[in-house]
């Protein structure tokens, strides 16, 4: 068998593998939830996103955590995303909070999309806590429709919730419904009086969201954003990899600044690719060993369950060994 | 404050038939001219140079195509037919119809047709050779006949009428560009009747219940599109999915029967199949051009697309831009053609790419199993169109 080969460094800097962004800012903006916004380490532009969509951000320890775009998707240069600080320190929250400062770099993984806003006649928005941050995007795209819709808003109490500066420009769109001033959401009367043509989307803790679905609304009038912490796989990492090359049995390593595309291609093995940056698909390759750190915008948790395929102009590897069918 | 320069003009009429007889020229005279170049001739601006057409393509913040990605601007003049919902919209309008077909006609979900297709073209391919060595018109038995073959059944599309599909999109990319022109005012003539079978087979009850077409309405039925926009949507993938593959085909077939020693380099290593095809696309850019129109004052290089305007994108130029390519006139098997811009880029990319390499991926891999020597026996002709670069004849020798 051949010695592996480690991949060059690329020479151009045309190529968008970097995985890692750059904290550009970190605010305060409510009890207990700050705002990251993400930005390009070379100052260019993210991949492009949906409402309703998230990233996952790798944290010290290699395991991941989602948290939905909250930014305005016009602006291509910056992701934001909305954290909220867990008891106990729960789900890295604490690292984001404590730790992780303004010019930091972090992993991220997608944009993927698992809660996409649909077409309808009229929406209804019912958020609580934290779960405000996907439909902040939502209400954007209703609105830049001119789609008729409403936003019901609870929380804790006033302090603890999020992004009510942004959203006092919808005026009475808006129902902010603190559970300290006026109790729990109103859900009954709000199913109650609704249209046969609105469509509900949802998000916020287990049991307001079990409530709503205890309320009888058909599926395809109900969508919901559960965070339900998923099965992770072995932690992403952040030390070289090696790849083999099935067809050939040629062995190539792979370092951290230089993506799977890039080292496959430096011994001589061409796959085809476009966007670069796991968006189009293009540079699918086949899976035959070893479980992928999947970056991409594509494939849904099923597909990543499924670990039979992978992104390499993205995606990276989380053992020590990918065999690819190349 | 920077200078705003006045951009460069070209006295260029990018739909005159000898400019699409022999694009290359002035391709070359829009990249030298300039990052950003004004066509007083329709009262637009073109880009062409790589870094910049790639840029453009990428912000759909500042260019949109909801104005129409045509000559015609749909804010000021109204549409030959009611537009698009992916190529012609916007975000977020354009969201839920590109994410629906995006999952209809992704990697994932072709991989049911592979083998069927494999199927399909090792039969055509066998038919063809069945007497040995043959010397038949390449576009016709090869590059329509395939696409014909496997695409209108992948759809659901029924038998009858099949014979509306390459007209009608023949004449959707000629209406890209002046309405006055001598090729959209003769398609005119038969648009009604073309246009009426398509809008027919987009229907549900006229799809069979399995393919790309049932696929969508069922979409419909989950509630990710409205069921209005459905049709729309199935209506997309005829005017786009049919014209396209046949020339980009036929710009494979000919590229591989005029460069020499490219065929017996294919057949000795196949798995080259996959970057053949997307080289020829580089190389010949079956879709040549569409225009964007500037959301507010945008800069382009050292000048600046007014707000409302429109620029024509230049795909082709890009694709053959020596400030990116290296030797980019020529059709090399041993180039990366990764990163081209032949299927766009950016949000509107090529949402049928995935398709269209399965097909020329299928036929080319059953011609290198069977056909030994591919060369050209005439002259090849012409297929002139205001959008596509196209072969009307490509006269070969399948030596088997
Ligand atoms: C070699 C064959 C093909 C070429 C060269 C090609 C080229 C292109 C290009 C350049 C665009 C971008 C338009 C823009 O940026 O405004 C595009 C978009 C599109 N193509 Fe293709 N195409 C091909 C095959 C196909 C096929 C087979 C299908 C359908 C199955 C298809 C469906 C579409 C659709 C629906 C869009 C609009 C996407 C959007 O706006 O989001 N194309 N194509
Ligand atoms: S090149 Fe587009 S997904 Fe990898």
């Amino acid at each position: 068998m051949l010695p592996p080969m480690t991949a060059p460094a690329p020479a151009r800097t045309a190529d968008r593998h970097a995985v890692a962004l750059r904290v550009a800012d970190k605010t305060v903006v409510a009890d207990g939830v700050v705002t990251l916004t993400l930005a390009h380490p070379d100052g260019g532009r993210l991949p492009d996103w949906t409402p309703g969509s998230h990233v996952d951000l790798v944290l010290p320890t290699g395991d991941t955590r989602q948290y939905s775009l909250c930014g305005d998707r016009r602006d291509a240069h910056h992701h934001r995303v909305g954290v909220l600080r867990e008891p106990a320190g729960r789900g890295g929250s604490a690292w984001v909070h404590d730790e992780l400062a303004v010019g930091d770099l972090v992993g991220v993984g997608g944009p993927r999309n698992a809660f996409p806003l649909r077409p309808a006649q009229r929406y209804l928005f019912v958020a609580g806590g934290i779960g405000i941050t996907p439909l902040l995007t939502m209400v954007a795209a209703a609105g830049a429709q001119g789609i008729d819709w409403q936003l019901v808003y609870g929380g804790r109490t006033r302090a603890s919730m999020a992004f009510l500066d942004e959203l006092a420009r919808y005026g009475d769109r808006v129902s902010v419904l603190p559970q300290d001033e006026v109790g729990l959401l109103p859900l009954r009367d709000l199913v109650d009086g609704l249209h046969p043509d609105t469509r509900v989307y949802a998000c916020g803790p287990p049991p307001l969201l079990d409530a709503l679905a205890g309320c009888g609304l058909p599926p395809h009038v109900l969508r919901t954003e559960r965070f339900v912490a998923r099965e992770q796989g072995a932690p992403v990492r952040d030390t070289p990899f090696t790849v083999v090359l099935d067809r050939t049995g040629t062995e190539v390593v792979v370092t951290p600044g230089v993506s799977v595309l890039e080292a496959v291609r430096s011994v001589g093995v061409d796959v085809l690719s476009s966007c670069r940056e796991g968006t189009c698909g293009t540079c699918e390759t086949a899976v035959l060993a070893g479980e992928p750190d999947h970056r991409d915008s594509l494939l849904d948790d099923a597909d990543r369950a499924a670990g039979d395929c992978m992104y390499v102009c993205v995606s990276r590897s989380r053992g020590d060994r990918l065999v690819l069918d190349l | 404050m920077t200078a705003v320069a006045t951009p460069p003009e070209l006295d260029l009429d990018p739909f005159a038939d000898d400019v699409l007889r022999d694009p290359l020229p002035a391709h070359a005279a829009l990249r030298d001219a300039g990052a950003l170049v004004r066509l007083p001739r329709y009262d637009t601006f073109a880009v062409a140079r790589y870094a910049d057409v790639r840029a453009l393509l990428s912000d759909w913040q500042s260019f949109e195509s909801a104005a129409g990605v045509g000559l015609t601007n749909f804010r000021r003049e109204t549409p030959w037919r009611p537009p698009s919902l992916l190529l012609e919209a916007d975000p977020p309008a354009h969201d839920a119809p590109r994410t629906v077909l995006a999952g209809i006609l992704g990697p994932r979900a072709l991989r049911r047709l592979r083998a069927d297709w494999a199927a399909d073209a090792d039969r055509l391919v066998e038919d063809l050779l069945a007497g040995g060595s043959v010397e038949v018109d390449a576009v016709p038995t090869l590059a329509e006949a395939f696409p014909l073959r496997v695409f209108p059944d992948a759809v659901g599309l029924g038998r009858e009428g099949r014979e509306h599909l390459l007209p009608y999109g023949d004449h959707a990319f000629n209406a890209f560009g002046p309405t006055d022109n001598p090729r959209v005012l003769a398609g005119n003539e038969r648009m009604a009747e073309h246009a009426g079978w398509v809008g027919q087979q987009c229907l549900r009850e006229n799809l069979s219940p399995v393919g790309f077409g049932a696929d969508v309405w069922a979409a419909a039925d989950r509630g990710d599109l409205t069921h209005a926009q459905a049709p729309l949507v199935v209506r997309s993938l005829l005017t786009a999915g049919v014209d396209t593959t046949v020339h980009g085909i036929g710009a494979l077939l000919h590229a591989l029967a005029v460069t020499p020693g490219a065929w017996e380099a294919l057949r000795a290593r196949p798995e080259l199949v996959r970057v053949a095809f997307d080289e020829a696309v580089r190389w010949e850019s079956p879709v040549q051009a569409f225009f964007r129109t500037a959301v507010r004052d945008v800069p382009v290089g050292d000048g600046v697309v007014p707000a409302g305007e429109k620029v024509l994108v230049f795909f082709a130029a890009a694709n053959r831009d020596p400030r990116h390519w290296a030797d980019p006139d020529r059709f090399d098997l041993t180039r990366d053609p990764s990163g081209h811009v032949g299927f766009g880029m950016g949000i509107h990319q090529c949402v049928g790419q995935h398709v269209a390499r399965l097909e020329a991926e299928s036929l080319l891999t059953a011609l290198l199993a069977r056909v030994t020597r591919l060369k050209l026996t005439g002259a090849p002709v012409r297929h002139l169109n205001n959008t596509l670069r196209a072969w009307e004849s490509l006269p070969v020798r399948l030596t088997a």
